[in-house]
């Protein structure tokens, strides 16, 4: 008869990894190369932490949702709102949308946990056109279909104003996308990360083992809705301006698209989806836009039925293939 | 008061259509467990052929409906039978994407062969204007739109309860590896049905051309009204979709009327509170 193995608590290793240093050493190395294409690679790395933001929600928590635009739009309105008031501040601005949107997604949480498959998908969906319809409705605060003009970003930190060039857009961007994305790390990778993941894979599991499911969820809800409102913030401080398509449909489903053809609940996914995605849209930009629409939505589709996983996942599957095969340890052999 | 009747009548029209068109989500989605938001694309696509047929080949608008019927309906099965297929028992999220994806590529396809403005529809003279019923004027076209999806969901009732393949369909339903050990084709019933709701939706969509407009943008616009109507009335129910299309019609109507500056606030609004006082619909299947 053979003991069993001693149980050990075991958490994943968040070593950074050198793969990843590299990655982040890209935009760096971006700026440098393409210095006339700052203000596009700002738009791409705010797309880029909306949709990491949308992965906390769906590829880690298991949450589909088709509304996730009202917390980019709710942050986009709230340092708009400020800017053309008076406060052009852009830090305390982009707290401030912070606050905003995760209050909003606090609220909006517990209708999401009532519900189940569909009804949690139309409850996302009702709400985010709700908000959209709202801001329509408001124009006398928002300027309606007219967006909102007239936006002044005051000076970061005091000393550096927002150039046309968008080079202190640009650093500003990327400045808040690393520091978010460190936060979004250290979190999936701690106990609470294991938790949503568990979440997504069998919910009432979960609930047997004792997680509170439902705090757990209106806990990454809120923290996906400050992380969405942060990146809106962004948009609107970088651009000076904020019109009603960041509250719209369009703006959901572009970013569940992103985050889906990089590959979802895989941390770097929302980056290398956005980053194709962005840069396919821009070079396209100049044909007919039903072009775009149309190769984009067969990509989607086919991902949705044959590649799973997006281009990260296409990708380790080929390393794997790639790799020799690696004796299997044997259970329990640890060390 | 006449007014309002006036109102609560084409309330009422408007959901009959909104039923026609949802009925075949609503079966897709309650019991397939795919979750279609290509829907409206059908719908769109139906709009688009009767259009087509009319102003391509002269057909009269009357006669473009059971075409219309039928080549979406055909269209459908083959859908079904090539892709939709794959889909049955995936996550949500891929059904979500590949429908998202494929309501794309339709919109696209629609802009390319008939370009991004608004298509009209030339109704014959006997559907035009407005009839006086009990000192009431309603409008004609309204009236044959209640009376024939009036008509059309009797005979889906009868399917459905009496007929053999209506048994057939509601065995493999309940149990489909049941159904499938006791000698039913449950595949072809599948493909069969998807096929008849997707006719249907095409129905609606030609019929709607006059009511909704129709433009490539369509398959999404409406998208949210066919998944509301599905979701309030509880997916995979005649009766409940039919409830729910109706309710949410008159609702949208009447407040469209009075309360303009609200707008499509309280569909949106009624939507919500819906379902969260029933998670699973007013008639749903399962919880």
């Amino acid at each position: 008869m053979s003991t069993l193995p001693a149980v050990r608590p075991q958490l994943l290793d968040d070593r950074f990894r050198r793969g990843e240093l590299a990655f982040w050493s890209l935009p760096l190395a971006a700026a440098f190369i393409f210095p006339e294409h700052l203000v596009l690679g700002a738009q791409v790395m705010i797309a880029a932490l909306f949709a990491l933001s949308l992965d906390l929600v769906l590829g880690y928590a298991g949450i589909v949702s088709l509304g996730h635009a009202a917390f980019f739009g709710a942050g986009a309105y709230t340092a708009g709102l400020l800017s053309v008031s008076g406060w052009g501040e852009p830090l305390s601005g982009l707290l401030a949308a912070g606050v905003v949107a995760a209050a909003l997604g606090a609220c909006q949480s517990f209708l999401i946990v009532r519900g189940h498959g569909l009804t949690r998908l139309m409850v996302t969906l009702g709400l985010g056109l709700l908000l959209h319809e709202a801001a329509n409705q408001l124009s006398s605060v928002t300027g309606g279909t007219d967006g909102l003009s007239g936006m002044a970003t005051g000076k970061l930190f005091g000393t550096w104003s927002f150039d046309l060039l968008g080079r202190v857009a640009y650093a500003y961007s990327f400045a808040v996308c690393l520091g978010c994305f460190l936060l979004v790390r250290r979190l999936v990778f701690s106990p609470f990360g294991l938790t949503l993941r568990g979440l997504r894979e069998n919910e009432r599991r979960l609930h047997a083992l004792g997680v509170p499911v439902r705090r757990r969820l209106v806990l990454v809800y809120t923290l996906a809705a400050a992380i969405a409102g942060v990146a809106g913030a962004l948009t609107a401080q970088t651009t000076e301006f904020v019109g009603l398509e960041v509250l719209s449909f369009e703006r959901s489903a572009g970013a569940l698209v992103m985050l889906v053809l990089g590959g979802a609940g895989r941390l770097y996914g929302a980056f290398v989806g956005s980053v194709v995605y962005m840069l396919l849209q821009s070079v396209s930009s100049d044909l007919e836009p039903s072009y775009w629409q149309f190769w984009m939505g067969l990509t989607v589709a086919v991902i949705a039925l044959w590649a799973r996983g997006g281009l990260l996942g296409q990708l380790e599957r080929a390393l794997e293939r790639s790799r020799p095969e690696a004796p299997e340890p044997a259970p329990g052999a640890g060390p | 008061m006449a007014s309002f009747v006036g109102i609560l009548f084409d309330g009422v029209a408007y959901g009959s259509l909104l039923f026609l068109i949802s009925v075949g989500l609503s079966v897709t989605m309650g019991l397939m467990n795919i979750v279609n938001l290509a829907h409206g694309a059908f719908a769109m696509f139906g709009g688009y052929t009767s259009v087509w047929l009319m102003s391509r080949w002269g057909v009269p608008f009357i006669a473009t409906l059971p075409l219309c019927f039928l080549v979406l309906g055909l269209a459908g099965c083959a859908l079904e039978w090539l892709l939709y297929r794959r889909l049955r028992g995936r996550s949500q999220l891929d059904q979500v994407l590949f429908t998202i994806g494929g309501t794309f590529v339709a919109v696209a396809s629609a802009t390319f062969v008939w370009g991004p403005a608004e298509q009209r529809v030339e109704l014959p003279a006997a559907l035009r204007g407005q009839v006086q019923v009990l000192g009431l004027a309603l409008g004609s076209y309204r009236i044959f739109l209640v009376a024939l999806v009036c008509a059309l969901c009797l005979a889906l009732a009868l399917l459905v309860d009496k007929t053999h393949w209506g048994a057939r369909v509601r065995a493999s339903v309940d149990n489909p590896s049941v159904a499938a050990g006791l000698g039913i084709p449950v595949d072809a019933i599948y493909c069969a049905t998807f096929g008849l709701g997707s006719g249907l939706a095409g129905l609606g969509g030609a019929l709607g051309v006059d009511l909704l407009g129709l433009d490539p943008n369509f398959a999404f616009e409406y998208l949210v009204y066919f998944l509301l109507v599905v979701a309030v009335g509880g997916a995979g129910s005649l009766v409940g979709t039919a409830l729910a299309a109706i309710v949410l019609g008159v609702f949208d109507v009447a407040g469209k009327y009075y309360v303009p500056e609200v707008g499509g606030f309280i569909i949106y609004a009624l939507m919500i509170v819906l379902l969260l006082v029933f998670p699973s619909g007013l008639y749903g299947r399962r919880t």
